[in-house]
């Protein structure tokens, strides 16, 4: 009798050979890496992981992984991601973004995903800007940034993506920066691994448009306390944080949304006798 | 006086009452039980603003024979009361020929119904129900219309039987209250008598077309559904959810119609047939990520149950204006198939055949119903079952390096679901390679988008593209689409006693167009009138640029809420016909 020990995927085995469109020194380069590298920390298979997106400089990921991947339109990376992992519950779903296509386009898909807790992970790269349209203010760009559409700012307030998770039900919210590639692998793994829905905010610069987000690696810190599974504690961190502080921050323990699938009780016949007379 | 359609002894009948006076539960009886005698009929229901309670009526056709719309004017209207009745005037046109039947203690019929000319019948339904313990007016109308009618009394006590089932002291109660409104038609001369037919049960079904177009999805093969309520789509959705689960599938409430539409394609992308219905407003929502699944090549379907439009428009009535978004609402050149049923049973049919169109094409399908199929409950034959289990072409073997969006003769290009080890991909609504990568090179566009195309125009629709009736030989053609069918079928019926000899021709596939099919029917057609309910004549444009219409070419549209008449119809071809 032979055994042959199964080989396990690299994380090189989950990164394709398509050369990102990315600016050079664009902080989405390591997320790639760290992304990849969680898969191959989980042992997963390439074949049974989806990466799915909307538009944006950081939707490109899933073309620059070796898994089944999707690219859709702007904002609607969320639902997609939801309707294949329930549809396909054996699947390791994760949906990729940035924080226009997220925040802003995708606002409402982002409450009612946290809420809906189906069990996906959701990596929003944020930049505080829209790359791709070559620099505008995104929902969590401070209100005095100055650029061509909002010439001295747009005035308004940014958003707080980590409490709106948690206020909406998320059951993993935690804070990770693309320079610490280590790190955020095994955040993103701890997410992939946790039941439900996970979101994972890295803070991952744009050096082209915010060129002063150089500075976040002297800003960003491991957060001083472990994480907590009390809503309550943890929204009061939350709201009183910098948004510098890096690691898992809350983790819940709320039941997945999986409706059962694949387990018929009626055949269609017996369906139609209730159109019968 | 105009001729009125009298489809072959057709009774139509109007039930109207105020809130909670319990006029629907004795349409759907009185439907149920003229089923149950062996005839055909349909029921659709009309109501004030209100969202529970106001104003309502059940309108009702009866016929020994297949009917499927209604008819010019009603033959009996019976009011419990009148409280606001006058708003349905327009919906419920009386003439001289018909009965109007009132309780004298609840007033007189107002203006809009008395000022035609209809003889008024009087029936103390409220005093009759009160001498009965827990009775009421309402099955003191349905036992008073069964006797004028002829309807069997077996009939009328099964269907109230099979309606309140195990409560005994209301089946006791509305038995009591029926046969007292029965024994208070006896003497009374009534023009309208239904001729029971044999013992056909076996054979009808009892249906609404969202219900047959959700039975239809099923049998299909689609098991996941996305959903976000809208009126009068939401029917579809409801009745699929418990069914879904039945069969093994999953319904998902969305957040709103863009999210219902990207969950079906991610569903679909993982390989499982997928669907969301909707009407106007959620179809303009869904229309961006509808290009999504061109571009993906994606198969979903997507019903759209028409109602009035623009905007809100007018939620509960029909109207085919959504013809122009259905066909050219994506941005881009963006092949797509566009299907419309023809009848409530033909939702069934006409669903599975998009679900089967759409999972062989890699495509999206749309399904253009409207209200007045959704809402509407008829008896009809069992639909026959259709071989419509459309089969994704799959990617397998170790065909590598794998070409999502290989060029193809077809066009079609073997998909990979995610879990096939080795095919993984980037499915894109960027324009992409053959690979799947994104690309912006002139010659990947045009090969990609010519292919998208392909797919379409080397399909095959069989016999389904269209449905052709009448004189084969006459050199009139109506040509018409949906709900228009059946008036239309019924306006020809019509001309023929009047020597018009015309062929009607309803299109079932609006998009891809099929001008070489269409143009060998109307070989030898002199005159071409094309019908459909729309303001702005939305079909016939369309006709126009896809297709050429040979001879004198004349169309007949107006919007809703109103259905088009037969006698509409019929009049348009008589006049026409006159030297």
């Amino acid at each position: 009798m032979s055994v042959t020990a199964e080989v396990l995927p690299a994380a090189k085995d989950f990164k394709s050979d398509t050369k990102p469109v990315w600016c050079p020194g664009c902080g989405d380069y390591s997320v790639v890496t760290s992304l990849t590298r969680a898969f191959a920390q989980l042992a997963l298979r390439p074949e049974n992981v989806a990466v799915v997106s909307g538009i944006g400089c950081s939707s490109r990921i899933p073309a620059y992984t070796n898994c089944y991947g999707f690219h859709g339109v702007h904002g609607r990376a969320l639902p997609v991601a939801t309707g294949l992992k329930v549809a396909r519950p054996d699947l390791t779903v994760v949906a990729a973004g940035g924080d226009g296509d997220g925040y802003s386009i995708g606002g409402n898909h982002f409450l009612h995903a946290c809420r809906r807790n189906v069990d996906l992970t959701y990596i929003v790269m944020d930049n505080h800007v829209y790359g791709m349209t070559k620099g505008q203010a995104s929902p969590t760009t401070e209100p005095d940034w100055d650029n061509a559409l909002a010439p001295g700012g747009t005035g308004v307030r940014p958003f707080n993506p980590l409490v709106i998770a948690l206020a909406s039900g998320a059951n993993f919210v935690a804070r990770a920066f693309s320079g610490d590639v280590v790190g955020t692998a095994d955040i993103i793994a701890k997410a992939i691994a946790s039941p439900g829905f996970s979101f994972v905010e890295i803070l991952s610069p744009c050096i082209t448009f915010r060129p002063e987000q150089r500075g976040w690696k002297e800003s960003v810190r491991p957060a001083p306390v472990v994480h907590t599974d009390d809503p309550g504690r943890a929204a009061r961190r939350l709201m009183t944080d910098d948004g510098f502080n890096i690691g898992v921050l809350y983790h819940g323990n709320r039941k997945s949304f999986q409706p059962p699938i694949g387990q018929p009780r009626k055949t269609l016949s017996e369906i139609e006798r209730e159109f019968a007379l | 006086m105009a001729p009125r359609s009298k489809s072959p002894s057709s009774i139509s009948i109007a039930l109207s009452g105020s809130g909670g006076s319990g006029v629907m539960t004795a349409g759907d009886m009185l439907l149920e039980a003229a089923a149950l005698a062996g005839c055909y009929g349909l029921m659709s229901r009309t109501s004030g603003p209100q969202i529970r309670g106001g104003e309502a009526a059940a309108l009702l056709r009866l016929a020994r024979e297949p009917i499927e719309c209604h008819g010019d004017s009603f033959d009996i209207l019976l009011a419990i009361d009148w409280v606001n009745t006058e708003r349905f005037a327009s919906e419920i046109p009386l003439d001289a020929h018909s009965l109007m039947i009132g309780d004298p203690a609840q007033g007189s019929a107002p203006a809009e119904f008395a000022n035609l000319g209809a003889r008024p019948l009087a029936l103390p339904m409220k005093d009759l129900a009160k001498k009965i313990p827990h009775g009421r007016a309402n099955m003191v109308a349905l036992g008073y219309i069964a006797g004028l009618i002829g309807l069997p009394t077996t009939a009328i006590a099964e269907a109230i039987r099979r309606s309140l089932g195990d409560n005994g002291d209301a089946v006791t109660a509305s038995l009591a209250a029926a046969e007292a409104g029965r024994a208070a038609a006896q003497g009374v001369e009534c023009p309208f008598r239904l001729a029971p037919g044999g013992n056909e049960r076996d054979k009808r079904w009892l249906i609404t077309g969202n219900e047959a177009a959700g039975y239809g999805a099923l049998k299909g093969g689609v098991r996941f559904v996305a959903a976000y309520p809208i009126t009068p789509a939401t029917e579809v959705l409801e009745w699929m959810a418990p069914a879904l689960t039945d069969v093994g599938g999953v319904l998902v409430q969305a957040e709103d119609e863009l999210a219902s539409i990207n969950m079906a394609i991610g569903a679909s992308y993982g390989g499982t047939p997928a669907l969301t219905a909707t009407s106007g407003p959620g179809l303009a929502l869904m229309i961006e990520a509808l290009g999504l699944a061109i571009s993906a090549e994606v198969p979903i379907v997507v019903v759209d149950v028409m109602r009035s439009g623009p905007s809100t428009g007018i939620p509960t009535k029909s109207e085919q204006s959504d013809l122009n978004i259905a066909l050219y609402g994506p941005h881009g050149d963006s092949p797509h198939v566009v299907v419309a049923p023809n009848s409530v049973a033909d939702c069934l049919m006409t669903t599975q055949w998009a679900v089967h169109l759409a999972e062989t094409m890699q495509v999206p399908a749309l399904v253009l119903s409207d209200q007045s199929f959704g809402q509407t409950r008829m008896v009809i034959d069992r639909p026959g079952d259709f071989a419509f289990t459309g089969q994704r072409k799959l990617a397998n073997g170790d065909a590598q390096p794998y070409r999502r969006y290989a060029l193809t003769e077809s066009g079609i290009s073997p998909m990979a679901i995610p879990g096939t080890a080795g095919f993984m991909h980037t499915a894109d609504g960027l324009e992409h390679s053959e690979r799947g990568t994104p690309s912006s090179q002139a010659k990947d566009h045009l090969t990609q988008l010519d292919k998208r195309k392909r797919k379409l125009d080397t399909a095959d629709y069989d016999r389904h593209w269209a449905q052709v009736e009448g004189d084969g030989k006459g050199d009139v053609a109506i040509i018409t689409w949906g709900s228009c069918t059946a008036p239309a079928r019924e306006a020809l019926a019509l001309a023929r006693a009047d020597g018009v000899r015309a062929k009607l021709i309803s299109m079932r596939l609006l998009s891809p167009a099929q001008p070489e099919r269409l143009g060998a029917l109307l070989d030898g057609v002199k005159r071409v009138l094309v019908v459909e309910q729309t303001h702005s004549g939305q079909f016939h444009r369309y006709l126009r640029a896809e297709y050429s219409l040979p001879g004198e070419v004349r169309a007949l549209y107006r919007p809703g809420p109103l259905p088009l008449r037969p006698s509409e119809i019929h009049r348009e071809l008589v006049e026409w016909s006159r030297p």
